[in-house]
C-alpha cells in the first residue's frame, strides 16, 4: 500500500523587491509517497529550490507566503507527531478513506477532528486503531514547531552545501552537534552513529576526526549527505548536490544516493537543472517553468510522452551520448521576467502550439492522462 | 563543394610537444622545486573548419591549453603551428605555417587577429562599463581597422549574424541589461569581427540553461558552416562534445589519452580512463540501465608526476609493465583512433 508522506496543495510564494513582487511560485501542487524519488527539473530561477524552502518554512525576510498547503504525514501511532497537530488543520487517512479538517483532540483511543461536511462544521470523532496516516499542515506551525521537522522529519541538503561544511572543526564533530541538537544522545553513541553514516555513504570512518580541507570535493558531498540522513529523516531534499562534481563522482554519488534511498525506504526529492541526472534517480517528474509546476508524473510517461509543450521542448534541447544524432530544436526567446510574467500560460510566447486562449487564461494543472498531470490548453498527445 | 571537401583535411593548426609547467611555490625567496604538469607533451592537429573537442575533468589540463593556444599563456615548451597569410594582398598560396608559440610584441598582435577566445563565463568576460558596441568593436579599434561609421556598420551587421536582432536595439545597451544567453552571442560576436580562421572555446555554453544553450551551440555550428571556422571547443559534457564535435581528445593530468573520431571514441572508447568516464555519463532516458564501470580514487594533482602512465594509480588493467615503463606513447589503433595504453 502506497502512502503519502508529502501532499503540496496549491503553493504559491512572492518575494518582495523594490522592483515589485516577484512571483517564484505559483500555484504548485504534487505528492510524495513513502519510498518514492520525485525529480523537480527545471532551468534556473523557475522556483525549485523557493518550493523547497517554501515547504521547509527556510524562507528568506523579504517572501511573502500567500497561500498553500503542506501536508506532511506520519505514521497514525506516532503519538508526538498526533499531539503536535493538535489545533492545527490535518488530513487523516482512515480504512481507505481520507478526512481533512482542524484537530481539535487526541487521546489514546481517537482523534477529534473539526471537519466541513456538506458545507457545515461538524465534529467527527475517529478511532485511532484504524488510522494509517496523520498529516499536518506545515504551514501553520509556528516556527517553535517547525524545529523538529526539519532533519528529523524532512532534511535538506542545499546546493553548494559541501561549501558549507566549518573548515575549523573537524567532520565527525560537525555531525554529532547536528544529532545532538535534534535527538539527544551520549556522546559515544552519537560517534557510533556517524561512523555507520560514514559507512553508509562510502566514507572510511577515520575521516571523522579530520577537517574539511582534508577531504576532496566529492568526500565532503558524501559528508554532507551523511548530516543530512543524521536524524533519520522521512524525506529528503536534495537540491543539486553533485552539479559542481566530476562525471564520475557525480555518478558514484548518485548511484550510492539511489541505494541508500531505496535501502531505508526513505522519499526524497531531487532538484536538479540536469534532466539526465533526473532520468537516472527519479521515479516521478516534476517539470517547472516561471514558477509554475507545468507538468508532473511517471518519469518513463514523461520522458516518452510528455504533454506539456515546454516538457517536449526539455527534452529536445539535450543532447545524448546514446541514440542517434539529431539536430537539437532551439526553442525561442528567453525566460520570462517573473516581476511581470505573461498573462495567461506563462509559456504561451515561447509555445509553439500556443493559441488564443493560452494568453488570456491560466490553464488548470488537471490529470491528462493516467497519473500524468499538466497544466496545457493544447495538451499534446 | 570544393571547397566543402578541401575545408576538412587542410591543417590549420599542428600542436607539437605542448608543454606547460607551473611552479609551485614554496615561499618568497625560495626557488620552486615542484611543478604542476599542467599540459605534458600534448600533440594534435585540427584541420581547416573542424571543430575539434578537448574533454576532461576539471584540472585535467584543458583549458590551459586553449589558453596556450591563443597564446594568452606561452609555453614552457613545445610548438603550435597555425597556418597564416604572411601578406594579405597574396593569394592562399601565400600562406604558410608559422610557430607562434613563442611569438611576441608585433608579430603576436598580428597572429591575434586570426585567432580568438570565447570564455565560459559571460557575466565576467564582458566589461560591465562598456556598451555592446564598444565591447564588439574593440578588437577593431585595437587593430585600427575601418572608420567609426564603418565599424558600426560592422558590429550591426555581426550582431545580425549571431542572432541578436534588430542590432540598432543592442548597440548602445550595457551587458548588464542582457541574459546569459544574449551575452555570450556578443561575446561570440567579438571573437568573429575579425574574420578569424580559429576560434577557442572554453565551456562556452556551460553556464547557459539548457533551453538557451541548445541556441548558442547550434549558432556556433552555423558559423563553422558559413566561415569554415575551426573551433577548439573545450567542455567536461560529453554529451555536448558529441554533438558540437568533429574529432575529441580526452585528457587526463595534462596528456592526451586518446583522440579519434568523436562518434568513435564514444561509442567504442579504448582508453580505461575513456571507457570509465562515458559509462558514468548519466543518459536521459529512464529505461535504459547503465553498466558504469568503477575506477579507484579521484583525480589527483600532477605536481612532479613519475615518469609512468598518469593513469596508473586508478587503472582497473594497469600490470607490471605499466608501473616500470613511461607513460604509454599516443599510437593509431586504426581509422585515427588514438590511444595512449600498453594493455588494448
Amino acid at each position: 500500500m502506497a502512502y503519502p508522506v508529502l501532499q503540496v496543495e496549491n503553493l504559491t510564494m512572492h518575494y518582495t523587491t523594490r522592483k515589485g513582487a516577484v512571483k517564484a511560485v505559483e500555484d504548485v501542487s504534487f505528492s510524495l509517497e513513502k519510498g518514492e524519488a520525485l525529480g523537480l527539473v527545471g532551468e534556473s530561477g523557475c522556483g525549485k529550490t523557493s518550493v523547497a524552502l517554501t515547504l521547509l518554512r527556510l524562507l528568506p525576510e523579504n517572501a511573502q507566503f500567500l497561500g498553500g498547503h503542506v501536508y506532511f504525514f506520519r505514521d497514525g501511532s506516532d503519538e508526538a507527531h498526533a499531539r503536535r497537530a493538535v489545533g492545527k488543520p490535518v488530513k487523516v487517512l482512515l480504512d481507505g478513506q481520507e478526512h481533512q479538517g482542524r484537530l481539535v483532540g487526541v487521546d489514546r483511543s481517537q482523534l477529534v477532528l473539526d471537519a466541513r461536511l456538506n458545507g457545515r462544521t461538524q465534529q467527527i470523532k475517529l478511532a485511532r486503531d484504524g488510522i494509517a496516516r496523520i498529516g499536518v499542515d506545515l504551514t501553520a506551525l509556528s516556527d517553535e514547531e517547525m524545529r523538529p521537522i526539519r532533519w528529523k522529519g524532512i532534511s535538506m541538503i542545499f546546493q553548494a552545501a559541501m561549501n558549507s561544511l566549518n573548515p575549523v572543526y573537524k567532520v565527525g564533530d560537525q555531525i554529532i552537534e547536528a544529532i545532538q541538537t535534534h535527538m539527544p544522545m551520549p556522546i559515544p553513541e552519537a560517534r557510533e552513529r556517524v561512523a555507520q553514516l560514514f559507512q553508509l555513504v562510502g566514507l572510511d570512518r577515520q575521516l571523522m576526526d579530520r577537517y574539511p580541507h582534508e577531504y576532496s570535493g566529492g568526500m565532503k558531498q558524501r559528508a554532507v549527505i551523511a548530516m543530512a540522513l543524521a536524524c533519520d529523516p522521512d524525506i529528503i531534499i536534495a537540491d543539486e548536490p553533485t552539479t559542481a562534481l566530476d562525471v564520475i563522482v557525480q555518478d558514484k554519488i548518485l548511484r550510492e544516493m539511489r541505494q541508500i534511498q531505496k535501502k531505508l525506504n526513505m522519499s526524497m526529492i531531487y532538484i536538479s537543472h540536469d534532466i539526465a541526472v533526473i532520468a537516472e534517480v527519479a521515479d516521478k517528474v516534476g517539470v517547472m517553468y516561471a514558477g509554475g509546476l507545468v507538468e508532473f508524473g511517471p518519469a518513463e510517461a514523461i520522458f516518452k510522452n510528455p504533454i506539456h509543450p515546454y516538457t517536449k521542448a526539455l527534452m529536445s534541447a539535450f543532447p545524448s551520448i546514446k541514440g542517434e544524432k539529431v539536430k537539437l530544436a532551439a526553442l525561442p526567446g528567453e525566460p520570462p521576467d517573473l516581476i511581470k510574467p505573461p498573462s495567461g500560460c506563462r509559456f504561451h510566447p515561447r509555445c509553439p502550439y500556443a493559441t488564443e486562449i493560452c494568453e488570456r487564461e491560466v490553464p488548470k494543472f488537471i490529470e491528462h492522462k493516467p497519473k500524468q498531470h499538466a497544466a496545457c490548453w493544447n495538451p499534446l498527445t | 563543394m570544393a571547397l566543402q571537401t578541401q575545408t576538412k583535411t587542410e591543417t590549420l593548426v599542428r600542436v607539437e610537444n605542448l608543454r606547460m609547467l607551473y611552479p609551485v611555490s614554496t615561499g618568497i625567496f625560495a626557488r620552486a622545486r615542484s611543478f604542476i604538469h599542467a599540459v605534458d607533451d600534448v600533440s594534435f592537429d585540427i584541420k581547416r573548419g573542424e571543430i575539434f573537442g578537448l574533454i576532461g575533468e576539471s584540472g585535467c589540463g584543458k583549458t590551459t591549453t586553449g589558453k596556450l593556444l591563443v597564446r594568452l599563456i606561452t609555453p614552457t615548451s613545445g610548438h603550435i603551428y597555425l597556418r597564416v597569410t604572411q601578406d594579405p594582398s597574396t593569394d592562399s598560396q601565400g600562406e604558410q605555417f608559422v610557430d607562434i608559440a613563442t611569438l611576441e610584441g608585433r608579430a603576436l598582435k598580428e597572429f591575434r587577429r586570426n585567432v580568438q577566445m570565447i570564455f565560459q563565463d559571460p557575466y565576467e568576460s564582458l566589461n560591465p562599463r562598456m556598451t555592446i558596441f564598444d565591447i564588439v568593436s574593440e578588437p577593431l579599434s585595437i587593430h585600427g581597422i575601418g572608420s567609426v561609421y564603418e565599424r558600426e556598420e560592422r558590429v550591426a551587421e555581426l550582431l545580425s549574424l549571431v542572432g541578436l536582432t534588430p542590432p540598432e536595439s543592442f548597440l548602445f545597451r550595457y551587458p548588464h541589461e542582457l541574459s546569459g544567453g544574449q551575452r555570450q552571442r556578443v561575446a561570440i560576436a567579438r571573437a568573429m569581427i575579425l574574420n578569424p580562421s580559429f576560434i577557442v572555446a572554453d565551456e562556452p555554453t556551460s553556464m547557459l540553461d539548457v533551453s538557451i544553450r541548445t541556441g548558442v551551440m547550434n549558432l556556433m555550428l552555423d558559423l563553422r558552416e558559413e566561415f569554415g571556422i575551426s573551433y577548439l571547443y573545450i567542455t567536461h559534457d560529453l554529451a555536448v562534445a558529441r554533438y558540437m564535435c568533429d574529432r575529441i581528445a580526452v585528457m587526463y593530468l595534462g596528456k592526451i589519452v586518446e583522440l579519434g573520431p568523436t562518434e568513435e571514441v564514444i561509442q567504442n572508447p579504448l582508453h580505461p580512463y575513456t571507457r570509465a568516464l562515458i559509462s558514468a555519463v548519466p543518459i536521459p532516458d529512464p529505461t535504459v540501465e547503465r553498466q558504469p564501470i568503477e575506477i579507484k580514487g579521484g583525480v589527483s594533482k600532477p605536481i612532479d608526476p613519475p615518469p609512468r602512465c598518469r593513469f596508473y594509480e586508478r587503472c582497473p588493467i594497469a600490470t607490471e609493465r605499466c608501473a616500470q615503463s613511461d607513460h604509454p606513447p599516443l599510437e593509431d589503433k586504426g581509422h585515427g583512433h588514438f590511444a595512449a595504453c600498453y594493455e588494448i
